[in-house]
């Protein structure tokens, strides 16, 4: 939850921000904004509270720079070539500064783009921690070299790498086609490190003009009159927003790169930003910013930088899927154009018509405040293979033990054991599963985290047994700000052992949060990760059990009293500022208290860590959710692009609050958000503490059945979720997918985000409208056949299909062609579920084929990974002939559970069926419901373990 | 069913209640209790799921909407879901319900027997004695009822008098107040009269000592020159008084004596500065001390308890400002300024001749009279108020809850003083200092269709920050005694009070002593 207040504070502070904007020379128009804001619904995030492009010096000054000739050569004399690695100097004929180029051809078809300063004044920031290690390399060899430039081989496909020196530019090319070129624009710009006015022995006059390296020629005379002041206005060496004064010793080390993608109109990625899943162009506002912030009470619909930031774009058009993934921690903007965006779909048709279309062509600028420029470029061909590829580097979604994709109960807050008892009990009457409850802040003794408050919370261990006994689990709330207390044994060890982020004086930095006065550890120190996992041994982490798990909440982190609710960027992480690893440090906070649940149970079993900030590589530590959202339908309609996006870049436990966390939602919205929910990786109910109570039995006896319906619909399908998720960590696939993913050539899906696929197997279409009647849903897939998971009503691929609907309507269909193993005895948590039979469902495609996969083990260990003890069973069914073949013959796990019913969508009425097992034949029970085609398979009853085969006759 | 009171097993598929065994007949096919379709018996509980209605499986967790039936020998008999049969988690007490899970459950019906009887015994003997607790909170109550229901017909009745005595002393009060006004001013017009004369002698007096000052010769004449002497005189303030001037004065003349001199003192007399300094002018018109004296008619003697005044603190303000409004009009009648204290006796009214005073003191008597008649009406109003307005509280179907009035019961948390007065308002207070928050104020009882009496609604509390105002629901229960016995806040700003009374307590059922496991018998 963010900071309530922060609205409170509004007013005042509107006025002063409104009031430096004058000295702006847009001064009209920042004036009218500011007008707009003060007329603005209290409901909403204040605007004023956090930068524009504009009111980032660095933004500002890097997005003034117009494409054009660029000031960069390559010196092609000065090229390298080592086995795996390309050295080249790049010289900025205006400073005539030097930087270094590095390429590597990546094996599984990625190149890598490196540029640093030759010689720095003192080291760039370079992100550690995220790449998963070294990516290998492959051989690259030049294929010609002239003045002009040097083509160099990638390897496979066809693909060559053309390296142009002047101006200097890069073009990936296949065969003919240019796939992507950087620098074509001409917008590399690289701020050398240089120094400050004040202390320099006047070096250069001509280099310190420079604001930004790539800068064309503009204005030198305006420059040499007035210097001082331009340099202030610049922001070069401070700068201040509202009350908080940046102090950037470093002075401007900003970075900037564009890239041209030919023949790419859809471009996907760049979390975390409340918008459509398509990311818009950005010309005439703001670039997509990426920047983990705090923001209380979010807007839909725009490109503010919210609680997470992955700086990886994927562009996909209907022959390819690529990605450009910018390693890099510090505050990012991305701006998009696009030659077609304007255009009309009759413009596009009459240009397609008239044979005049000039090819469209998607332009991205990347531009972050510091570090260097580390490019990773994607080059797929297909989607999968850019998920593939991208986990190569970061990893893949960690593996969560099966009951956490399971239902979540939480709210701010149950207020003691007492409550926490009768909610558990009333899931228990009204006989809806969950799996997890909830404490949020209160819970804690005066928000010190890792303990207990004494009155509400007596014995936690008697409540943490209690849950155990109905096999059960809790999350507590630890987050990273510090209570500054002397009687709080974390504040004083970690200031014992120096593990604080210090302030730009080297003093233990401080603010505000929930405790009140709070500092903040140094996540990015390994020592101090290591310390802070040690916090969660059972001893350490006093009445902590097995069964709680832990939730990472304001990593961004939240200063309540920072610039824009977030830490002052001069802070000090060691040798470097907070300016540098901004956007990772909730990836570390995540990453060490994950670790602290692997280590308590001597490494044993999975953890379960949610957390609200993330940067790429935090799929590899547990679930995000979408922050504080609102019980609005427009925030319901968010979740589904907003999980989407992520699940496009590696995350994919996702989930948003169901129900919405401010304000509160009608019945229906709050019946629709669980339908919506549940199919969505991570589903969990949320409630601010100013919300009335809202469990799922609280609103009357028949919206009480619909929640309690659409979780069981859930529990049914976690074989199926689990599965998934375990592909998703053998492949990085995501789970939750955008239509596209499965469907790449039908550019009908391109722009689809009110609906998803769930693997590739299911299709959900929630109903996000208020009394809503009807939804019209698109089943991709000419060849495809859809059936109606509830009706198993069969309808053809690629059509737009009307579903009317009521309340208890949620439409999802599963694909002709797969199998999905259900567990329909449903029962009060997924581990009570943990040894019951299996259903298969059989939907045929139109050929009478279908397949589909089981996976099976514990559940909550790493046995799987460290032993091998795992089922994964491939099912097919194929000329009338269902069978379970082992896909892990060295695998060994036992299960006790069976094959119950087996049920097939699309049959025709068999004469006989008959299961053939260790050699044996023996006839199985059938029915064949003749007005849906379904054949029912009564009781087979073999092992899920086993090899089998059942023959239709 | 007894066989030497040895408990025997009656054979029946697994979770079938007796009730229903005679549907399950090993010998036939099964019908599922819904009539929909009939599989052989051999399909009952073995683990697959037929019947829509989950009767094939009632002892396994096959179907989705199926129960189970355990007998709980010892304790009570209970179905719960299907699904949580070998669910790892003991929920029959005779732990049929885990038969193949692994979960090590004990039967525990022997002791829950044991504890229920003695809950449901304690619960029984709070019931019985909360009944009869309540049957006597009921008479009192239709008594108390009754006496104030007769008492206000008769304080209706008294006030029927009131009203009238009030409107005769009214009369009394006017009539003795017409001849007491006449008298007075009566009184009043001969002391002007006596005093007009005695500032005419003044007048005179200070002529002819004026003369005397300006006959600086004491040639019995007052000159032009001698006139001159005195510039304060001077008509247009010049500052020079000259002979023109001065003779204009004296009517032209050049001397004027003292008979002429009458003439010449008006204009003179308003500007003239003797000589000798003298004492100022004469303090204005008073009026006797005693009229104005009359005291602040005083509120103490009002017989307003204190509780009430507390309760309707509003009420009583507004009965206060009337209060005040009338002293006004009483005391405001003789007030003329505030007396400046003269020496001056001869200037003060003489008292008023006897009659005079036995007309004021007759009216003044009238009007006390008056006052006390109509104040006594006023209370006679407000106690009839009161009593109707508790009348038409919903005491309970019979008045059961009318105890509860004007009452209020407090408990006392680690943080907090929580307070509730029933059908009036709860409240909450820091137990260490800090300003007392209302948690809202009657508003309805709320119970279920069944029975409203069971919760009670108080609304439009204390707003809270960002939220809705304070509302407190009440949960009563039966009990011995009337009190708080805890509070909570399920949702942030919604407050829930549990509150035990006689006053809900049930006619005790004719409760079967005998334990609930018949069935094995």
């Amino acid at each position: 939850m963010s900071a309530m207040f922060e609205g409170n504070a509004l007013s005042a502070m509107q006025t002063s921000h409104c009031h430096t904007s004058l000295n702006n020379y847009r001064m009209g128009l920042l004036s009218v904004v500011c007008v707009s804001l003060f007329f603005s619904s209290t409901f909403a995030v204040d605007r004023g509270n956090f930068k524009t492009c504009d009111q980032s010096a660095f933004c500002k000054r890097q997005r003034a720079l117009k494409p054009g000739q660029s000031p960069y050569r390559a010196l092609l004399e000065t090229l390298e070539l080592s086995d795996s690695r390309l050295t080249l100097q790049l010289i900025n004929d205006n400073n005539k500064v030097h930087l270094l180029l590095e390429l590597y051809r990546l094996q599984g078809n990625m190149t890598r783009v490196k540029i640093n300063e030759l010689k720095p004044l003192k080291p760039r920031f370079e992100v550690p921690d995220v790449l998963i290690a070294e990516p290998p390399t492959e051989p690259l060899s030049v294929l010609s070299k002239d003045d002009n430039g040097v083509v160099l081989s990638l390897g496979a496909e066809n693909q060559r790498l053309i390296v142009s020196a002047r101006p200097f530019r890069l073009d990936i090319m296949e065969g003919p086609e240019v796939l992507l070129s950087l620098n074509s624009r001409g917008l590399l710009a690289f701020e050398h490190l240089r120094l400050h006015k004040d202390t320099q022995a006047q070096a250069d006059g001509a280099e310190v003009k420079e604001s930004v390296d790539g800068d064309q020629q503009q204005d030198e005379g305006k420059k040499d009159e007035d210097g001082e002041s331009e340099k202030e206005e610049d922001g070069l060496w401070e700068e201040t927003f509202k009350s908080h004064t940046d102090t950037k010793p470093n002075g401007p080390t900003s970075i900037s790169l564009d890239f041209s993608l030919p023949g790419v109109e859809h471009v996907y990625g760049i979390p975390e930003h409340a918008d459509d899943l398509k990311l818009k162009t950005t010309d005439g506002g703001d670039p997509y910013r990426l920047y983990n912030l705090d923001v209380f009470q979010y807007e839909l619909y725009n490109p503010m930088a919210l609680y997470g930031s992955i700086p990886v774009m994927l562009a996909h058009n209907t022959q390819r899927t690529m990605g450009i993934f910018w390693l890099n921690a510090a505050e990012t903007w991305v701006d998009i154009s696009s030659n077609t965006a304007g255009k009309t779909v009759f413009g596009k048709m009459l240009d397609f018509v008239q044979g005049s279309s000039e090819k469209p062509q998607t332009d991205v600028r990347w531009i972050s405040e510091s570090g260097i420029i580390d490019v990773f470029i994607m080059l797929g061909p297909k989607p999968s293979k850019v998920f593939s590829q991208y986990a190569s580097l970061t990893g893949t979604q960690s593996f969560p033990p099966l009951a956490s994709l399971g239902y979540h109960q939480c709210r701010w807050n149950y207020n003691d054991q007492e409550d926490v008892k009768s909610v558990d009990q009333g899931f228990d009457q009204h006989d809806i599963p969950y799996d997890f409850i909830w404490l949020d802040i209160e819970h804690a003794d005066g928000k010190r985290y890792f303990t207990w408050d004494p009155h509400k919370f007596p014995q936690p261990k008697e409540m943490l047994q209690g849950l155990m006994d109905k096999r059960r689990k809790m999350v507590s709330i630890v987050d990273p700000h510090i209570r500054v207390d002397s009687g709080y044994k974390i504040h004083n060890e970690i200031t014992s052992k120096d593990f604080y982020v210090k302030n730009k004086d080297g003093k233990n930095y401080e603010g505000w949060c929930w405790p009140g006065n709070s500092g903040y550890p140094d996540f990015t120190k390994p020592e101090m990760r290591a310390w802070w996992a040690s916090m969660f041994a059972y001893d350490q982490y006093e009445g902590s059990m097995e069964n709680l798990f832990t939730w990472n909440d304001m990593n961004e982190p939240s200063v309540f009293n920072g610039p824009e609710v977030t830490m002052h960027k001069d802070a000090l992480h060691g040798k470097w500022e907070h300016r540098d690893i901004h956007n990772i440090y909730g990836l570390y906070v995540q990453m060490a208290t994950a670790e602290g649940q692997i280590q308590r149970s001597g490494g044993v079993e999975r953890p379960f860590v949610l957390t609200r900030a993330f940067f790429a590589g935090s799929q590899r530590y547990g679930a995000v959710w979408t922050g504080d959202n609102a019980a609005e339908w427009d925030h319901l309609k968010i979740s589904i692009p907003m999980c989407l996006s992520l699940g496009l870049v590696g995350v994919s436990f996702c989930g948003a609050d169901v129900g919405g966390f401010f304000k509160n939602p009608s019945t229906e919205l709050l019946v629709r958000w669980y339908q919506t929910g549940a199919y969505q990786p991570f589903f969990r109910a949320h409630a601010h503490l100013d919300t009335t109570r809202r469990e799922p039995w609280l609103f009357g006896p028949e919206n009480t059945a619909l929640i309690r319906e659409v979780i069981r619909q859930r529990y049914a399908l976690l074989p199926y979720w689990y599965q998934l998720f375990y592909q998703a960590h053998k492949t990085g696939m995501p789970v939750m997918r955008p239509l596209w993913v499965d469907y790449p050539k039908d550019t009908a899906t391109f722009t689809i985000d009110d609906e998803f696929l769930i693997g590739s197997d299911l299709l959900v279409h929630p109903v996000t409208e208020e009394g809503s009647r009807g939804v019209t849903a698109y089943l991709p897939g000419a060849e495809e056949v859809w059936y109606d998971v509830h009706t198993f009503q069969k309808h053809n691929g690629a059509q737009n299909l009307y579903i009317p609907v009521t309340l208890s309507s949620i439409p999802v269909f599963q694909r002709g062609g797969s199998i999905i193993p259900r567990k329909d005895r449903v029962r009060r948590s997924s581990t009570c579920m943990e040894n019951d039979p299996y259903t298969l469902y059989v939907a045929l495609s139109p050929k009478k084929f279908a397949e589909g996969e089981l996976y099976i083990d514990d559940g909550h260990s790493f046995n799987y990974d460290t032993k091998k003890e795992f089922i994964h069973r491939s099912l097919t069914f194929a000329n009338n002939a269902l069978t379970s073949s082992n896909l892990c013959p060295d695998c060994n796990f036992l299960t006790s559970s069976w094959i119950e019913k087996v049920l097939i969508l699309g049959a025709s009425k068999p004469s006989k069926v008959l299961l053939k097992m260790d050699g044996k034949e023996t006839p199985v029970d059938f029915e064949f419901d003749t007005s849906m085609s379904v054949l029912t398979l009564r009781k087979p009853g073999m092992n899920a373990g086993a090899d089998w085969t059942l023959l239709l006759q | 069913l007894m066989f030497l009171g040895t408990p025997v097993e009656i054979q029946r598929p697994r979770g079938v209640p007796l009730t229903k065994k005679q549907f399950y007949e090993e010998s036939k096919p099964f019908t599922c209790l819904d009539g929909s379709r009939t599989i052989p018996f051999d399909r009952v509980n073995d683990d697959y799921c037929d019947c829509k209605d989950g009767s094939d499986e009632p002892g396994t967790a096959a179907c989705p909407n199926g129960s189970f039936h355990c007998t709980n020998a010892g304790y009570r008999p209970m179905f719960i879901p299907s699904s949580r049969i070998n669910d790892g988690i003991c929920d029959c007490c005779d732990t049929t319900d885990e038969y193949n899970s692994g979960a090590k459950c004990e039967n525990t019906c022997k002791e829950l027997g044991r504890k229920e009887r003695e809950v449901l015994q304690k619960m029984a003997e709070i019931t019985k004695e909360g009944f009869l607790l309540k049957q006597q909170l009921i008479e009192e109550a239709k008594k108390g009822q009754q006496e104030k229901q007769s008492k206000v017909t008769d304080m209706q009745e008294n006030k029927k008098q009131l009203d009238e005595k009030v409107e005769a002393l009214r009369t009394v009060k006017e009539t003795a107040e017409q001849p007491e006004k006449e008298a007075k001013e009566r009184h009043l017009k001969a002391w002007e009269e006596q005093k007009a004369a005695i500032r005419l002698e003044k007048d005179k007096a200070k002529m002819a000592e004026t003369f005397l000052e300006l006959d600086d010769n004491e040639d019995g004449f007052v000159s032009v020159s001698e006139l001159q002497s005195h510039a304060e005189l001077d008509p247009d303030a010049d500052g020079t008084l000259t002979e023109i001037e001065a003779q204009g004065l004296m009517g032209g003349a050049e001397q004027v004596d003292t008979s002429t001199f009458e003439s010449v003192w008006p204009k003179i007399k308003d500007k003239y500065h003797s000589e000798v300094s003298r004492e100022e002018e004469p303090a204005p018109v008073e009026t006797p001390p005693d009229e104005v004296k009359e005291p602040v008619v005083d509120n103490d003697s009002e017989p307003y308890p204190e509780d009430d005044i507390s309760e309707e603190e509003d009420e009583d303000d507004e009965d206060e400002d009337d209060y005040h409004e009338d002293d006004d009009k009483v005391s405001a009648q003789p007030t003329i300024k505030t007396p400046e204290k003269t020496h001056e006796d001869e200037e003060a009214m003489p008292p008023y001749d006897a009659d005079t005073q036995a007309l004021i003191d007759a009216a003044q008597k009238a009007r006390d009279d008056f006052e006390e008649a109509e104040k006594a009406l006023r209370e006679m109003d407000d106690q009839i108020r009161n009593i109707e307005k508790e009348l038409s509280f919903d005491f309970g179907p019979d008045a059961e809850f009318t105890y509860l009035y004007s009452q209020c019961y407090e408990l006392t948390t680690s943080e907090y003083i929580y307070r509730l007065c029933p059908f009036n308002r709860v409240s909450q207070k820091p137990k260490y200092g800090g300003s007392e928050t209302n948690l809202g104020t009657w508003g309805s009882w709320s119970g279920p269709e069944n029975n409203k009496y069971l919760l009670m609604k108080y609304e439009q509390g204390t707003g809270c920050w960002q939220g809705p105002n304070r509302s407190t629901t009440v949960k009563l229960t039966c009990g011995k005694e009337t009190v708080v016995t805890s509070t909570s806040e399920p949702s942030r700003c919604e407050y829930l009070m549990e509150f035990t009374t006689p006053a809900v307590c049930q006619e005790p059922a004719n409760i079967d002593p005998s334990p609930h496991d018949h069935v094995e018998l």
